[in-house]
């Protein structure tokens, strides 16, 4: 019974996320644009796709809640206590890499870069099989994020001062930016915005949190906050950096 | 159905590394039973077939809308008639601007995650904070920085120029901004892009970027969802500013 209870709430969550979505794209096509759909378009594809993305969400969210996240954190006290750096550090790395992964909000953005670089002819259809830029781009995605989590754990450990090494991973990004071949700069930025989402916030906030509350002198409101923000400058450099060697590859 | 299948095989390899993750530092280096076995196998069979049939969504519905509609509002047909060799102005454009606006603003204010940090907020700031204008401050900085997303594709600048300026402006608030609302205006800055507004704002911008003439999907379709994460920091560390002049820190 408390499964169906929060089962029905995460639906409620969803369709609250969707339903501004809705009232607005009705809004403009009933009021603004005065025209029915497109009949590229079908009104009950997109119905039942409407469905399957609140009813899917409701369901991964739920699932990820009943076995990740209990999981996840117990490792994450687990290695807390155990008192490996080294451990710690592997583990940060690969739950930060596993996570990005299995990120929806990165899949969608991999899927429209893929198309884009597709549609310009900036890779040749039979030069790579379908799909392996979104993954070449998810992989350099969760290799940041692992890193960045790393990073995140050892500042935790250190003391570093948090907004110094921010702002040297903005410099960095910028610098990056500078160099690197233009049609990467967008989708670059745009997989920094995407790896706080849904799947690897929680599991990382629990590491950080876990982590802060076992060192004296640590805060864990601020250093739990921390790794999420590195998650989200380290994909820019990344996918600059490896992206930009994908490219000078792939066009000799 | 042919496509659920297609999918659930690539979700199911995207979701086994973390499980196989989690087993192996469970099972290899803690060497503990993990607590509650089949509850966390079922809840992996539960997510496996969520995010299955969120994929199938998303390249059913929210692709759709989002190219449709930056197809249809900056459509020749419906745009403002264009006088017999007159070049088109980025004003011209005004309904997508509304559009952009309006999207941003309407998922912000009822984004669940961004409700639940700014419950936090008050009860943190001992009722001074008020939930509601604090969730309108992020919904107008993240409408913001998508209109800003939507005029850049229609000029064509570059994502530079727009990135660059929104970071010294972070940096210059940081350091004016009171201690205490610092980390939470870079915590709102994360929460605006939920899963389901990212797929639906890519596609806008790469719809818009392939409609709109001289522009290119990759190299100005792309970076609406990096300016609708940092202009809320903006607005949130902006208005705390305001609210909490200097000498009240």
């Amino acid at each position: 019974m408390p499964f169906v209870v929060s089962f029905g709430r995460q639906i409620l969550d969803s369709t609250k996320d969707l339903m501004p979505v809705i009232l607005v794209v009705l809004f403009f096509q009933v009021l603004v644009l005065r025209q029915p759909l497109p009949e590229t378009i079908a009104a009950g594809q997109v119905l039942i796709g409407l469905i399957c993305v609140v009813i899917g969400l409701a369901l991964f969210v739920r699932g990820l809640e009943l076995g990740l996240f209990p999981a996840g954190e117990g490792l994450a006290n687990a290695f807390v206590r155990k008192g490996s750096a080294f451990w710690l550090l592997l583990f940060a790395f690969a739950l930060g890499f596993g996570t990005t992964v299995a990120e929806p909000a990165l899949m969608a953005v991999a899927v429209q870069a893929e198309r884009a670089f597709l549609e310009e002819g900036l890779i040749l259809q039979q030069q790579l099989a379908p799909g392996r830029v979104a993954l070449a781009l998810r992989g350099i995605v969760a290799l940041s994020v692992g890193s960045a989590i790393v990073l995140g754990v050892l500042r935790i450990l250190k003391g570093w001062p948090l907004h110094w090494l921010i702002i040297g991973g903005y410099m960095i990004a910028l610098a990056l930016t500078a160099v690197a071949p233009a049609p990467l700069i967008g989708i670059a930025y745009d997989s920094g915005g995407v790896t706080t989402s849904t799947i690897t916030v929680p599991l990382v906030t629990a590491l950080g949190v876990g982590l802060a509350t076992s060192i004296k002198g640590r805060n864990p409101i601020t250093d739990g906050f921390g790794l999420i923000a590195f998650a989200s400058v380290m994909p820019i450099i990344f996918v600059l950096a490896l992206g930009s060697l994908g490219f000078w590859w792939l066009n000799g | 159905m042919a496509l659920m299948a297609e999918h659930s095989l690539a979700t199911l390899r995207d979701l086994s590394l973390i499980v196989l993750i989690m087993f192996g530092f469970q099972y290899l280096v803690i060497r503990r039973p993990m607590a509650r076995l089949k509850r966390v196998l079922g809840g992996f069979l539960l997510a496996l077939t969520g995010l299955t049939l969120f994929i199938v969504g998303l390249e059913l519905a929210l692709f759709p809308l989002g190219s449709l509609m930056a197809e249809q509002l900056v459509s020749p047909n419906f745009l403002p008639a264009l006088a017999e060799g007159a070049e088109r102005h980025w004003h011209d454009y005004y309904w997508i601007y509304l559009f952009a606006f309006m999207i941003g603003a309407s998922t912000t204010i009822a984004e669940p995650a961004l409700i639940a940090v700014s419950e936090r907020a008050h009860q943190a700031s001992n009722g001074t904070l008020n939930p509601l204008v604090l969730r309108s401050v992020v919904a107008l900085g993240m409408a913001t920085g998508i209109t800003l997303g939507v005029w850049r594709i229609i000029m064509g600048w570059p994502l530079t120029w727009f990135i660059g300026s929104a970071y010294v402006l972070v940096i210059v608030l940081t350091l004016r901004c009171p201690k205490h609302m610092i980390p939470l205006a870079y915590d709102s800055g994360g929460v605006t892009t939920s899963t389901i507004t990212v797929p639906i704002i890519t596609a806008l911008g790469l719809g818009l970027a392939t409609q709109i003439p001289e522009r290119s999907p990759v190299l100005d379709g792309f970076g609406m969802i990096a300016l609708a994460c940092l202009f809320p920091i903006i607005s949130v560390m902006g208005y705390a500013i305001i609210v909490h002049p200097k000498g009240s820190r």
